[in-house]
């Protein structure tokens, strides 16, 4: 039997085909390695993400969430749900804590549900990857698994906004959050705790409405990154890691920089260090190859 | 008589009280103590004509329509960094959503602003199969401006698109198939109710 288990919400980024599928497929690794047992949840649903309020108002919006927590209540019970996707958990636990606070809006949300065949009764803890890791595993645990210690890349940890704001990881900082810098230093890498703009938006959904003014944002972040000397960017966020990545030849065009910056996710350091392959880490979904951290992965 | 000839006709001179009734966590707007903070914090600070802590006060000063046709709403990425910092402890981006999506209701939203139009976009796409078609969803954006332009845009990405299809974090396929959840119709008619528990309510408030 597995270490932990948990009802898994891994969101429509994460799919295969999709644009963060990289990152479904180094959490599978890694938590093949760290003894994590994931079951989604059946038939989950998009959460509508941030953006969706545009349309989606109130009530529609948490339905959304609330049907995803009665599939896992109903599936998988007595089970954390876990999401890996920033938007995905903010959603979920927004909702959760919403219809704890306003009992007419959970009566409401019940009466759509039962549309749906489904009752929510809303007693589960939404969760973070990233509290499994630091809560459930720990920092002294992951080290211990280690096969391939990182050493000598220097890793900038760019948390974003969501995974931080507004719920953020306990005992961490909303301005200046240190546990990917943990994270890194666990795994044998150099962290940067110096890199400034590891709490920087990088534009979110409005990449894709206002690309101007986000790319002049995802520009600082990778500027920082550069100037603190880093190899790469590490993330947990799927939207972080793709804005962030993906426009670098267009930022590149308008800016007049010549960035090759790698960003990974944390579970693709993981599963390097924890002595898997460039395959297995995923490190084939990245647009620009982290060369350093296949280096290691063999 | 129009939703919003309703609200005006109820509300008079109140807009405080309109918003407090009718948006997202809007009775939290008499909270606001003005200090700026969340002007400070906003990283899109510059784009917008209306900080959070402006259209408070224009909400408070009975700008009606100045506030509910500001572009403002529509800019708020949803960093979150404004309500860790609010000494009120104001919900200052869902205010913003509940306002923006408040006004859209009205038909007072700006138009053509393009984050207006994406949430519109991302939303039938979500609701279609229950899952995001992000390929659709990028065509979608190329071609916002009609076919001409939307080649012109794709062959601009093209790289772009090649290297993602590379990747496999882009699936041709998507245009025919792409993910779906089995209780589609589940799914819609739980939405749909939820729309009507809605608009009952915001109708009921009006009168």
């Amino acid at each position: 039997m597995a270490k932990f288990e948990y009802s898994y919400y891994p969101g429509c980024s994460s799919q295969t085909g999709a644009s963060s599928s990289n990152l479904m497929r180094s959490v599978d690794t890694m938590c093949e390695e760290l003894d994590l047992k994931l079951n989604p949840i059946p038939d989950w649903n998009c959460c509508s993400a941030s953006i969706g309020y545009g349309s989606g108002n109130v009530l529609p919006r948490l339905s959304l969430s609330a049907r995803n927590i009665a599939l896992s209540e109903q599936h998988n019970p007595n089970q954390d749900i876990v999401a890996t996707c920033a938007a995905c958990w903010l959603s979920t636990r927004e909702t959760a804590e919403r219809l704890h606070q306003d009992e007419n809006m959970f009566k409401d949300v019940n009466t759509a549900l039962a549309e749906a065949r489904l009752t929510l009764t809303n007693k589960t803890p939404i969760r973070h990857m990233a509290e499994v890791l630091i809560e459930d595993v720990g920092y002294e645990s992951l080290a211990r698994g280690v096969k391939k210690p990182l050493q000598g890349i220097r890793i900038a940890g760019y948390v974003g906004c969501q995974t931080n704001r507004p719920f953020g990881i306990a005992g961490e900082s909303f301005e200046n959050p240190l546990y990917l810098d943990k994270l890194v230093e666990s795994l044998g890498g150099d962290s940067v705790p110096t890199y400034e703009k590891k709490v920087q938006c990088c534009g979110g959904a409005l990449a894709f409405s206002e690309p101007e003014k986000s790319q002049a944002m995802i520009h600082g972040i990778i500027e920082a990154a550069y100037d603190n000397g880093a190899d790469m960017i590490v993330t947990p966020c799927p939207l972080c890691q793709t804005n962030v990545e993906i426009y670098q030849d267009v930022i590149n065009a308008k800016f007049g920089s010549k960035f090759e910056m790698p960003v990974v996710y944390y579970s693709q350091l993981i599963s390097v260090a924890y002595g898997r392959n460039s395959k297995d880490a995923a490190l084939d979904g990245q647009l620009i190859r982290a060369k350093k951290l296949e280096s290691f992965a063999g | 008589m129009s939703l919003n000839n309703a609200m005006l006709e109820k509300y008079r001179n109140n807009f405080l009280q309109e918003v407090a009734g009718n948006v997202e966590q809007g009775d939290w707007v008499k909270m606001c103590m003005q200090c700026g903070v969340c002007a400070g914090s906003c990283p899109l600070g510059d784009a917008w004509e209306h900080s959070p802590q402006k259209i408070f006060m224009m909400i408070r000063a009975n700008r009606r329509e100045q506030v509910l046709s500001s572009d403002s709403m529509w800019m708020c990425t949803s960093c979150y960094h404004c309500v860790v910092r609010c000494p009120r402890g104001l919900p200052i981006p869902h205010i913003m959503h509940g306002l923006a999506s408040y006004a859209k209701r009205l038909g007072l939203a700006p138009k053509s602003n393009p984050t207006l139009w994406f949430a519109e976009v991302f939303w039938n796409n979500m609701l279609k199969k229950g899952r995001v078609n992000e390929l659709k969803l990028g065509l979608s954006l190329y071609f916002k401006d009609g076919f001409a332009s939307g080649i012109k845009q794709a062959m601009a990405h093209q790289k772009l698109g090649i290297n993602m299809l590379k990747a496999k974090r882009m699936a041709p396929m998507d245009m025919f198939a792409g993910h779906a959840i089995k209780d589609i119709f589940g799914l819609h008619k739980m939405i749909r109710k939820a729309q009507e528990i809605e608009a009952a309510k915001l109708e009921a408030n009006s009168k």
